[in-house]
């Protein structure tokens, strides 16, 4: 029951980038993760009808910044790349998809 | 670990779909906050919501941010103040009143429900004063809402309080003739209220509840009609499938963000309302998702049906995922908040007797009609018995918020913007019930109340 209706209490985020595949978005996106001490654990890209879209999962328990911070800078790359990059808590997702 | 695809199908329900928490809304006792003198009491409540809801809008917009889940609304219910004004000596609350809504205005909610009275059984001074305040209470405030509960399972119909409340109905109406008589859209008559509601305008915090709660009320209209878009050729059964599913996602995250909430502003979590409210948005309607199932327009023969399995499928999936499901949980089908709904009414598919039977099927009522400004009270009346009627016999809410708008007739519009959106005129069928109405009294509990 607590797993079902408490938030996992873990610092794990979600973020993800849609847009126009293009040369540096992961080095773009990664760099900042690097500079804010926010650890990556998984990578998973693809595209879809024609757009890129990568969903990187990352840990925040050594982040120097916190995810409202985190998501302004990602969201700022992501004009510069003229892609979208947002950052979620991963509960969000836990919540939805898994029992 | 997640996989790609269903980190994307979240974020495609909120991108695409318009998935969002519609509301979470803080409910505050008001019990300890009676005084014999009214500006004292006044003073209490004052201090009492904005001290425990000061930080509601700025945590709502927080949790918001980190799951990327837009919470539409925060907003505030309260005791029903006739109970807590009965104890004063004033003639009428209109005070009462502008504190909530000074109140309001100063933490920054939209909106506080709970000008309210429950008069099911009958009246005491309080609750006839509370009434008899409301036109002026809301044509004086901007964020107060006010509802009446005039019929229960347990107790019958109080024709007397319909019969007062229409009256009102008509003189807010009047009051506020210059907005297409927008305050009527703030006040909601109910048959067998939940005590426990978030959603506006119908919102107060029932005399069971704890001091404080956070309640939440989920969205989702435009998520469900993609997934039965999906579900392409399917038969009745695949598609309740599809909607419970569905359902359940949603919910979670109402579920979600009503424990998040709860925890970080350090009050218990109540409830979650599984509902599908949709906004006047295109693609956030009720009425398209009945459309998606196989009706021409909402409101043909059918939607009765259709609409009975929506609320079943919505309700079973929704209260698989959360642990505590409340206030009225189940499909809405306001007509001005709806642009499906607008569209069924200005093609001459959904008429008011349609109307009433769907509500049958789901929550709540009558809910944002717009009839002729010259309708009678007696024929308000008439309708609002009907609708309790349909509540009381059948164990469920219902409510009706009707707007006799001035001045206007069938053909023309009334125009409230925002979450209220607009609404065409319907007609109204105008042979009289004036001698059943005038009869007055109550009308029994029926016989199924009698359950111990």
């Amino acid at each position: 029951m607590k797993d079902l209706n408490e938030s996992t209490g873990s610092n794990r985020i979600a973020i993800t980038v849609i847009g126009p595949d293009r040369v540096g978005i992961i080095a773009g996106v990664t760099s900042i993760l690097a500079d804010n001490g926010v650890n990556i654990l998984d990578i998973n890209q693809t595209v879809m009808q024609g757009y890129f879209v990568m969903v990187l999962m990352a840990d925040m328990d050594t982040s120097s910044v916190d995810l409202l911070t985190l998501k302004d800078l990602l969201a700022k790359k992501g004009e510069d790349l003229q892609v979208r990059i947002d950052a979620q808590h991963e509960d969000v997702f836990k919540f939805m998809h898994r029992i | 670990m997640l996989t790609i695809e269903e980190v994307l199908e979240t974020i495609k329900m909120v991108q695409d779909e318009n998935l969002d928490i519609r509301t979470i809304t803080m409910g505050i006792s008001l019990r300890d906050c009676s005084d014999s003198d009214h500006r004292a009491a006044c003073r209490k409540i004052y201090d009492k919501v904005t001290r425990l809801a000061g930080s509601l809008v700025k945590t709502g917009d927080e949790i918001a941010r980190e799951y990327g889940l837009p919470i539409v609304n925060k907003r505030i219910s309260v005791t029903p103040i006739a109970l807590v004004a009965e104890a004063s000596l004033v003639e009428n609350y209109i005070e009462y009143a502008q504190a909530l809504d000074r109140a309001a205005a100063e933490v920054g909610v939209n909106f506080i429900g709970g000008f309210s009275a429950l008069v099911h059984k009958g009246f005491t001074g309080g609750d006839t004063r509370l009434i008899e305040s409301i036109p002026q209470a809301l044509s004086s405030t901007e964020r107060v809402c006010a509802s009446v509960n005039v019929a229960t399972s347990r107790s019958g119909i109080n024709m007397d309080a319909i019969s007062m409340v229409s009256r009102v109905i008509k003189e807010t109406a009047a009051l506020t003739a210059g907005q297409d008589s927008v305050g009527c859209a703030k006040l909601v008559v109910f048959a067998n209220v939940p005590e426990d509601n978030p959603f506006m305008a119908g919102a107060f915090h029932g005399v069971g509840e704890p001091d404080c709660v956070i309640n939440t009320g989920v969205s989702g209209p435009g998520v469900v009609k993609s997934a039965i878009q999906r579900a392409g050729s399917a038969d009745l059964g695949a598609l309740s499938e599809t909607i419970k599913k569905t359902a359940f996602k949603i919910t979670r995250m109402g579920e979600l963000v009503g424990r998040t909430a709860a925890k970080r502003l350090g009050v218990p979590f109540g409830i979650v309302d599984v509902s599908l409210a949709p906004t006047p948005a295109v693609g956030d309607s009720v009425a398209e998702i009945l459309e998606e199932m196989g009706l021409e327009r909402c409101g043909a023969p059918g939607s009765t049906a259709a609409l009975a399995l929506l609320n079943d499928a919505v309700k079973k999936g929704g209260a698989m995922a959360s642990s505590y499901v409340g206030g009225l949980s189940g499909a809405f089908i306001p007509v001005s908040e709806d642009a499906g709904m607008i569209t069924a009414v200005n093609d001459g598919a959904l008429s008011l007797e349609k109307l009433e039977a769907m509500t049958a099927v789901c929550s709540v009522g009558l809910d944002m009609i717009a009839i002729p400004g010259d309708t009678s009270v007696e024929t308000i009346a008439a309708i609002i018995a009907d609708e309790a009627a349909i509540g009381v016999f059948n164990h469920k809410t219902t409510a009706v918020r009707i707007i006799p708008a001035v001045g206007k007739k069938i053909g023309e519009q009334v125009e409230f913007g925002g979450l209220l959106g607009r609404a065409p005129i319907m007609a109204v069928n105008n042979f009289s019930a004036d001698n059943f109405v005038r009869r007055g009294g109550r009308v029994p509990a029926p016989i199924h109340s009698l359950r111990n």
